[in-house]
């Protein structure tokens, strides 16, 4: 099994498909780019605190995927990248997870990390 | 997008909204505001956040690239 998104005429439904992400990833980043190669400060934003979170996330790299890119957005009625999910709910935005994180209230959302 | 248009935009569907905007890198194109309003009370973050965005109009992501936001309701009007 999978997480990547693709581009197969299978998933021709982008919203079913966004919710299969969402639901079958304890803490999913839809992003601009790679952990690795953030192509945006927000994104990069998002991925410096998941990483000091210290808990394991996956990402879904919006560039790669035009229907994705449009597709979240209206799934989460949110016009912008990044956008973070967490047990299946919808947080926020780079903006929310730096207020949250800085509250501790994010780090209290993804649990403790795993030692 | 000018700062003004922006404050504009937002107090045209929020009008008891108090708009602070600053231009973080001086080109009229990366913003951060700050949005209080006593009608944020009750709501998420998420919603608080998506109610500046219905004001905007769809400007968001668009012709708008970059807006950090921070919302929240009057000091002494919590909860």
């Amino acid at each position: 099994m999978t997480n990547a998104p693709t581009t197969d005429a299978a998933t021709t439904d982008v919203g079913q498909r966004i919710d299969a992400l969402v639901k079958s990833n304890d803490i999913l980043l839809f992003m601009k780019g790679t952990p690795l190669f953030p192509q945006c400060g927000f994104s990069s934003r998002a991925i410096a605190i998941l990483e000091h979170l210290g808990q394991p996330f996956e990402t879904v790299d919006v560039l790669q995927d035009q229907e994705v890119r449009q597709g979240i957005k209206d799934y989460s009625e949110w016009p912008t990248v990044p956008q973070l999910y967490v047990h299946g709910e919808f947080v926020g935005g780079s903006d929310i997870m730096m207020e949250m994180f800085e509250s501790g209230e994010l780090k209290q959302l993804v649990g403790e990390p795993a030692a | 997008m000018a700062a003004n248009e922006i404050e504009a935009l937002i107090r045209g569907a929020i009008p008891d909204a108090t708009v602070e905007i600053r231009d973080l890198a001086g080109d009229g194109d990366h913003y951060a505001a700050r949005v209080v309003s006593a009608s944020f009370a009750g709501m998420s973050r998420v919603r608080q956040h998506q109610a500046v965005y219905a004001a905007l109009g769809g400007r968001m992501g668009d012709e708008l690239h970059a807006l950090q936001l921070e919302t929240a309701v009057p000091s002494g009007d919590h909860q």
